[in-house]
């Protein structure tokens, strides 16, 4: 965004709780493959002292606060949580961005329940498309495309989205734990394809000029900072080039506590933020652009009090509304004759069927909508974090040990990635007990996995485990979620909603544009957009939103100030 | 220097502000290293709790044929360590009140840090052993008796007054997985004998070599942060 805007001419102050974070310093191979520090410690993970929230499954419960980082990890520092991602680089499908109008229109309105607050995104794919392929070059994403311009390629994914440009560079290589479950997948008839990557498959090249390096495969990739210059983030696309604009100024660890408006409620005069000695200050703008991770974004708005936040009971409201996660289960496979050491791994090594992803299958009768992509990755071997032993094993002690040993190089997982349905009920509102360091009241988080989720898991076990077994392995193991959504065991920094765009006022926060309907100088950037969360990383399409606003602002919001659509 | 860096956190940098074009972020010298233990010897456990948590550890993880166990790999020391520093005063944890139990999925709600945890659930442990165990205190039992002790723990089966039984088994039981299988610098993983147990290659961090070959074993011996015996990176 500040790349965008800064190229066009424009000055840009970015302010940022975190502090400046650079390859060569922060996360060099002669340090960076440390699971304990990174992964267990969060050295690069924001920390509960400084920022949480509180958390419930249902509205009957008392929210508690996370004390403790668990199902997601938001990062904090420049470059935010992509800097520790695995590089899993998806678009979402046509039928996402149209997901209501799209299911009406295949099942008839009655297949979506009362309680599912199903809503279109205001935007298409097809808008979308052009910043998607933007975000891919400056990325160097490395894949095989499906669909260049609604010509079929083998060997990609046939269910996606006509692109058009194939991806920049060739897909990676695939170890052994990868290539059986797509030569599995593939004798099911189904339509394997290698993971769109992140991680550089080969060295690369930027349209800005900024040059990546092979990924070697170190298996260091996620809750980690790459010390190679092979795993794409705003460290190694964008910041040794925004950097050098002379109209960019950058503040470290300052963190924006408030965004002001002026007396008529409707125009932001800038943020108040305190820097590390607690100092307070107030910063004038004539634009404000909130690009914080989605919980933070969600918070923000709401301590600031703008927008009308979001009431389950009456339906009223819109800021922390669709609430939405990731569902995550897994199924493991344990060999007898197959060493497939895991530690040679990276964060977007793998093979991915979508067959039962989106529309791309009929969901009559299933009782559930949308779906998930399956995959069978190998990202890491990480030893403490990497424990798969077989159904029936005891948790410790000297059966735990053998199990563990003897499973360690010829286990691997297969995994969904589940798409979440907004409900009525699951939402981001403010917490009326417990303060933030700040004296703001925190964040509160009601979710729970509902029906949809838990029918589509129930689906998709199945199709893993038909999956699964056709690798031929000595045994496999079930890993489901469930049946309610624990915020203690990691499973994915995929966090989205509360801020969602939409056609409409009376739906959503911001507009198609990501601008803020009520504050036409506020845009408001990020996964929190999402009016629901799709069967695919996240990544991508925050990306492509976050080009699609900067453009929407650079070539109409800056010429004519005001807001961009009528309401 | 180096221990300054883990001990304060991420975030507790000055402020800082960077001009674009004028000012360069790249500072030589800023290397984030981690902080290794240089002086073996406990410094938070008393003799009595060391006592406990090295025979508490060794029944998780047990020394066997396969290899060494958590006690000899140091994983005591590990945890001793881990509990006198930033993680055992729960420094970057939000402790703030009021204290309730809630669910499960609720995750962690203890007001205890953890050393303060380690420390009253150990004397909990050991004066129930004593007084249902006649005199004795967990190290002196059997590996039986020991484990049934540590089953009823993870159970929340043992009333530890103040500590949570649940919640002091989950600690433990991390942190012994953490002290066996991370890198050598922090005092556990001796030797690497938790990752050579496992065929885990350690801090290395180039595989080009071995993408195409499928279901070969990885003959190359593990590396810490440090090196290996025979190659030290500190030089």
């Amino acid at each position: 965004m500040a790349q965008e805007l800064t190229a066009a001419g424009h000055d840009v102050l970015a302010l940022e709780r975190g502090s400046w974070r650079d390859t060569g310093t922060d996360f060099a191979p002669s340090f960076i493959q440390d699971e304990l520090r990174y992964r267990y410690q969060g050295h690069l993970f924001e920390q509960t002292a400084q920022e949480t929230l509180t958390f419930r499954n249902t509205p009957d419960q008392t929210a508690l606060p996370m004390r403790r980082l668990g199902s997601f990890l938001p990062g904090t520092g420049v470059g935010g949580s992509i800097l520790h991602w695995n590089g899993q680089a998806f678009r979402f499908l046509p039928y996402d961005f149209e997901i209501r109008g799209k299911t009406a229109a295949r099942y008839g309105e009655t297949v979506i329940p009362a309680d599912m607050t199903l809503q279109d995104w205001g935007v298409t794919y097809d808008e979308l498309e052009p910043h998607y392929t933007r975000w891919e070059e400056l990325c160097g994403i490395a894949g095989q495309a499906g669909n260049v311009s609604g010509k079929k390629l083998p060997g990609g994914n046939p269910f996606e989205g006509p692109r058009s440009k194939p991806y920049p560079t060739p897909p990676m290589k695939q170890t052994y734990g990868p290539t059986l479950f797509g030569e599995a997948a593939g004798s099911l008839k189904l339509h394997p394809f290698p993971c769109p990557s992140g991680n550089m498959s080969q060295a690369y090249t930027n349209p800005l000029g900024v040059s990546m390096a092979p990924c070697t495969y170190c298996g260091f990739c996620e809750k980690f900072g790459c010390g190679n210059y092979s795993k794409a983030s705003a460290q190694t696309t964008i910041l040794p080039v925004l950097m050098q604009n002379k109209n960019f100024t950058l503040r470290t660890e300052c963190e924006v506590t408030r965004i002001n408006l002026d007396g008529s409620g409707t125009h932001a005069t800038g943020v108040t933020y305190i820097d590390a000695q607690g100092n307070e200050f107030e910063q004038p703008a004539e634009l404000v652009i909130v690009c914080a991770y989605i919980l933070h974004n969600v918070h923000l708005l709401m301590t600031s009090g703008i927008g009308t936040r979001y009431d389950p009971a009456t339906g009223q409201g819109t800021l922390g509304k669709n609430y939405c996660y990731q569902l995550t289960p897994s199924v493991d496979i344990f060999f007898d004759d197959k060493v497939l050491n895991p530690f040679v791994g990276a964060g977007a090594l793998g093979m991915i069927v979508d067959d039962w992803n989106g529309d791309n299958f009929d969901h009559t009768g299933l009782g559930f909508i949308h779906g998930g992509y399956i995959a069978g990755y190998m990202t890491t071997g990480r030893p403490i974090e990497t424990e798969l032993v077989p159904e029936g094993t005891p948790k410790w002690g000297a059966k735990w040990k053998q199990a563990f040993v003897k499973n360690y190089l010829t286990s691997m997982s297969i995994s969904l990635m589940g798409a979440v349905m907004p409900n009525k009920v699951n939402c981001l509102d403010l917490d009326p007990t417990y303060r933030d360091v700040y004296g703001r009241p925190l964040m509160r988080m009601t979710f729970d996995f509902k029906q949809n989720e838990l029918k589509l898991q129930d689906f998709a076990m199945g199709k893993m485990a038909e999956i699964a077994k056709a690798m031929h392995p000595r045994e496999i193991k079930k890993s489901p979620r469930g049946p309610h959504y624990d915020i203690v065991p990691y499973q994915s920094t995929h966090n989205t909603g509360g801020a969602i765009m939409g056609a409409n006022r009376r739906e959503s926060v911001v507009n198609r544009y990501l601008q803020h309907w009520d504050v036409p100088n506020l845009f408001v950037v990020g996964a929190s957009a999402f009016p629901h969360n799709s069967g695919y990383n996240p990544t991508g399409t925050v990306s492509a939103l976050a080009l699609w606003a900067a453009e929407a602002i650079r070539s109409q919001y800056l010429k004519h100030p005001g807001p961009l659509v009528r309401s | 220097m180096a221990a300054a860096s883990i001990a304060l956190g991420a975030n507790e940098a000055p402020a800082r502000e960077i001009k674009g074009g004028a000012d360069d972020p790249w500072l030589p010298h800023q290397a984030d290293a981690p902080a290794p233990l240089e002086k073996p010897g406990y410094l938070f456990f008393t003799p009595e709790e060391a006592v406990f948590v090295e025979a508490a550890t060794e029944r998780l993880i047990p020394e066997d044929n396969l290899g060494p166990g958590a006690k000899e790999c140091g994983v005591p020391l590990f945890i001793d360590h881990q509990l006198a520093g930033a993680y055992g005063r729960a420094g970057t944890w939000y402790m703030q009140g009021p204290w309730g139990k809630g669910q499960d999925t609720q995750g962690f709600q203890s007001r205890m840090t953890p050393s303060a945890l380690y420390r009253a659930a150990i004397k909990a442990i050991d004066e129930h052993v004593m007084s249902s165990q006649g005199g004795k205190l967990f190290a002196d039992l059997s590996s039986e008796a020991q484990e049934a002790i540590l089953s009823d723990l993870e159970g929340g089966k043992l009333d530890l007054g103040g500590a949570d039984a649940k919640t002091f088994f989950k600690m433990l039981w991390q942190n012994t997985k953490e002290g066996m299988f991370s890198d050598p610098i922090y005092g556990g993983n001796k030797d690497m004998a938790g990752w050579k147990m496992l065929g885990f290659p350690g801090a290395r961090y180039n595989y080009l070599d071995w993408l195409d070959r499928h279901g070969e074993h990885y003959d190359q011996p593990p590396v810490g942060i440090r090196g290996r015996p025979g190659w030290n990176s500190t030089g």
